[in-house]
């Protein structure tokens, strides 16, 4: 089912010239985007140097041909640490992302077609989850087992899992009274086929909204957390982390801090940029 | 003497200002004498709002008044700015909407809101607004007319709320008033009420009026001149009584011929087959259920009826009446706290869990609102492929080739199959949604309202279509509606519902001549008639005659606090029996000949 549901998204948006109908945000949305998702894959071959390599004299050198944006506090390339630092940005907090997203949204698809007991236990174990302040749990869980690429994904997921449900299970049960929803009850239809033909598809547009904001709220967590030396750990580094360890080059205006922070704003903004423009299901007059 | 209003070559256009503008309206005169009252009568589409709001000098959101000249008095209203509209509207031009419900601020109380017009435009002070908004709820007939605007909208009811508004229209006593299809949200008995207390209103005011509507009945009680409007021209301008008496357009006719549904001839139904529907005692409600089976909130009470193969059973009654609560409960969307629902001589499981297939299959459910019993994710297709699959494993081209005979037998071309709902007219959407019931092969169809959101000729062509598909399938109906004219055209039995009882049921014969029920007795008078004169003809209702205080927990009739015939120390103190007339209907109630 959930097959046929995504190729009806691909076909949606393969039909010729969506991103050409996209507004002017839109577009330059796509592109950032784009280019972030190419940086991410091909960034490791297409760095001048080993990142980890000392490749200039100087530490937080201006632009250069050599080196185009210069060095970092140690006198690392920054071109080349930025390069394959975003392999660690984008894929761990879209992997987390689509974790919560998905989680979230299949959790409140019970919730609003289960028995009203079900839908209290869950909505009310949620509610328990959210008054956990996430850096804190962050900071224990960190500290507690000790950093990895499958401990960061795993907080990052399960820390936006309650948020993304909330938004999903006020739109799934406000769908859930539609009369359509009602007509494919009188069917004989079963929980599963109403939840993901006749909810699904008409809930998805704030999701993807609500999914990109949780894409940058996972990117400035890791971030966070690479700031305070508790994320991706040396010698590799995510966009967080350069800027944390270039921290000191904030004086000098270096390119070393500026880039990093610039590619952290330029993601999450482009994924919002994108996903507000993204075509509206048809017929939807709110969603 | 000069004409009050004179309208010319009114042309208002939506879109761009160069060519690709999309004219709306174009070609529009008349002109209304002082005190005179004009009928815009239309479909929707047919431009009858664009117009009347021009005449206060507006046009809706990504429309303009292109062309043509529009005069108020001495006033050239399309010559003026904006502060000089500002002052116009709620002043000199009032303008009652359709929902009044929708149009109050609900945090308000009324008459701060009644009075505000006055005050904007420094008509008066205050206290002599409020002065004045006391005396027009007392012209509007409302109820405590000294202490209602102390009250906030949720307290009150649909008919109240809209002759509110009329008060909040009239307060600084404007020339022209414009009423846009103000009766349309309201039940009939509340609507003739309303209509009543409008004419008078206006009248004694002598406002010059321009009424807004789609039902020529309503209008024919209001109107001295008619105009009628089809996609935004007029087809025929001229006196009420002519317009509808001999009209010359056949596009009024048409309008005419759809405003009182012709009965449709019942097939010949096999005569004592075993009941395809039958439910006894129902009682059904919210709420915990109690150890005789009344749930806390009961919505139906002891209905019983049956619906043979092939036959039409048509429920009638105003919002809250529980109509639709009866269909919902035998969809099963609803389960019923006690009564027995019996399906082709099976008990029906109350809830959905416990029927099978094929019982979901046999009765189909159609909702009255189209736009939103059709998933607007799902292409027409989609839409009536998932019942063929479901209910008879149809895949692939077998699919295709009924899917293209559906829609031929409700009338939409096969290439309509690949479209999205949303880009369909309201009336082929009914249609799809019928058409999804009828992919099924149900034997029962149950039509909640199915006509009443679309327009008349549109509802008409789908209620000849239900009466064809009845023909030609052997398809039974329970045919849901508040409209006493459409339940009459196409049922062979009538089942009157009045608080969840059902006060009277009988065969549609028994329904067009008196004796009836009282409620029944106050819905057929309320149905206004198509001709001039008829409102004045029905004299107010006389109020219903004191009684002693309800005895306590005693099950009584339902319509006693409305009802015009009860009876002291029997109709306040005993449960109603149920009577059989000599017309063929059995009522509810303690006059053994129904009143009249």
């Amino acid at each position: 089912m959930s097959a046929i549901v995504e190729k009806k998204q691909a076909e949606g948006l393969a039909s010729p010239g969506w991103a050409a109908r996209l507004p002017l945000a839109g577009k330059v949305g796509l592109g950032l985007v784009i280019f972030w998702i190419a940086t991410a894959i091909a960034g490791p071959w297409l760095a001048p140097y080993d990142p980890g390599a000392f490749a200039h004299q100087d530490v937080f050198a201006g632009f250069g041909a050599a080196h185009w944006l210069g060095s970092d506090y140690l006198g690392r390339d920054v071109l080349s640490r930025v390069l394959s630092g975003a392999r660690y940005s984008v894929g761990l907090a879209a992997a987390a992302a689509i974790a919560a997203s998905c989680t979230g949204t299949g959790l409140a698809l019970i919730a609003a077609l289960a028995p009203r007991w079900l839908d209290e236990l869950l909505s009310r174990f949620i509610d328990t989850l959210i008054s956990i302040p996430s850096k804190i749990f962050a900071l224990v869980l960190v500290a507690a087992v000790g950093s990895s690429l499958l401990l960061l994904f795993l907080i990052a997921a399960f820390i936006y899992i309650p948020g993304a449900y909330r938004i999903a299970r006020s739109q799934a049960v406000n769908l859930a009274q539609m009369d359509y929803v009602q007509v494919a009850r009188t069917r004989g239809e079963k929980a599963a086929y109403i939840a993901i033909r006749e909810i699904l598809p008409n809930m998805l547009h704030p999701m993807l909204a609500d999914f990109g904001l949780r894409f940058v709220f996972i990117v400035l967590l890791l971030s966070g957390l690479s700031f305070l030396g508790l994320g991706v750990q040396p010698p590799d580094a995510d966009l967080g982390s350069l800027v944390r360890e270039n921290i000191s080059g904030l004086g000098e205006g270096a390119p070393a801090i500026l880039v990093p922070a610039l590619a952290i704003a330029t993601l999450t903004v482009g994924v919002n940029l994108l996903i507000d423009a993204l075509p509206r299901r048809r017929g939807s007059k709110e969603g | 003497m000069k004409p009050h209003v004179e309208v010319k070559g009114l042309r208002v256009t939506a879109g761009g200002k160069d060519d690709s503008a999309i004219t709306i309206v174009e070609g529009v005169d008349f002109t209304i004498p002082r005190g005179g009252v004009l009928a815009l009568i239309g479909e929707s589409g047919s431009g009858k709002t664009t117009i009347a709001l021009t005449l206060m000098g507006y046009a809706r959101s990504g429309c303009r008044i292109a062309g043509g000249s529009i005069r108020l008095g001495d006033t050239d209203i399309l010559g003026l700015d904006e502060p000089g509209l500002a002052a116009l509207r709620g002043d000199r031009v009032a303008y009652i909407a359709q929902s009044a419900a929708a149009s109050f601020n609900p945090s308000k109380r009324i008459m701060d809101q009644v009075v505000e017009p006055a005050l904007i435009h420094g008509r008066m002070d205050r206290k002599t607004a409020e002065a004045k908004a006391v005396s027009l709820f007392k012209a509007l007939a409302l109820p405590q007319p000294d202490s209602i605007g102390n009250r906030y909208p949720h307290q009150l009811s649909g008919g109240q709320l809209q002759r509110l508004m009329a008060a909040m229209a009239l307060i600084t006593g404007p020339e022209l008033v414009i009423l846009d299809e103000p009766t349309t949200a309201l039940d009939v008995t509340t609507q003739i009420e309303v209509l009543r207390a409008f004419k008078h209103a206006v009248a004694s005011q002598g406002a010059t009026a321009i009424y807004v509507s789609h039902d020529l009945a309503v209008v024919a009680q209001m109107a001295d001149q008619i105009l009628v409007l089809n996609k935004g021209r007029v087809r025929e301008a001229g006196v009420a009584a002519q317009v509808l008496q001999s009209p010359t357009d056949d596009y009024t006719r048409t309008l005419m011929a759809a405003a009182r549904p012709a009965p449709k001839p019942a097939p010949a139904v096999p005569p004592a087959q075993a009941p395809l529907l039958e439910i006894k005692g129902l009682f059904a409600g919210y709420g915990k259920v109690d150890n005789t089976g009344r749930p806390e909130i009961p919505v139906l009470r002891d209905i019983s009826l049956s619906i043979a193969k092939g036959a039409t059973l048509g429920v009638i009654g105003e919002s809250g009446s529980g109509k639709s609560t009866l269909a919902r409960v035998v969809a099963g969307l609803i389960r019923p706290a006690s009564g027995a629902v019996n399906f082709d001589g099976q008990r029906l499981p109350g809830g959905l869990e416990q029927r099978s297939r094929d019982q979901f299959r046999r009765i189909q459910l159609v909702f009255q609102n189209a736009d939103t019993a059709l998933n607007p994710a799902h292409s027409v297709e989609e839409i009536l492929g998932r019942p063929l699959r479901f209910y008879h494993g149809l895949k692939g081209a077998a699919q295709r080739k009924r899917m293209a005979e559906l829609l031929d037998l409700i009338r939409l071309p096969a290439s309509l199959a690949g479209r999205a709902c949303s880009g369909l007219s309201g009336g082929q959407k009914q249609r799809i949604n019928l058409a999804r019931a009828l992919a099924a092969k149900p034997d029962l169809i149950l039509c909640d309202e199915v006509t009443s959101a679309l327009d008349t000729v549109v509802g008409a062509a789908i209620l000849d279509l239900l009466a064809e598909l009845r023909r030609e399938l052997g398809l039974a109906y329970m045919f849901i509606s508040h409209d006493i004219g459409t339940v009459c055209a196409i049922c062979d039995d009538i089942m009157v519902l009045y608080g969840g009882t059902a006060v009277e049921i009988g065969p549609r014969a028994a329904y067009q001549a008196p004796p009836f029920h009282p409620y029944t007795d106050l819905l057929v008078g309320s149905v206004p008639e198509l001709r001039a004169g008829w409102l004045e003809e029905q004299a107010a209702r006389p109020a219903p005659p004191a009684i002693g205080p309800a005895l306590d927990g005693a099950d009584l009739c339902r319509f006693l606090p409305r009802c015009t015939a009860r009876i002291d120390g029997l109709c306040n103190q005993f449960t109603p029996p149920r009577h059989h007339l000599p017309g063929g209907s059995d009522i509810l109630c303690h006059h053994p000949e129904a009143v009249n």
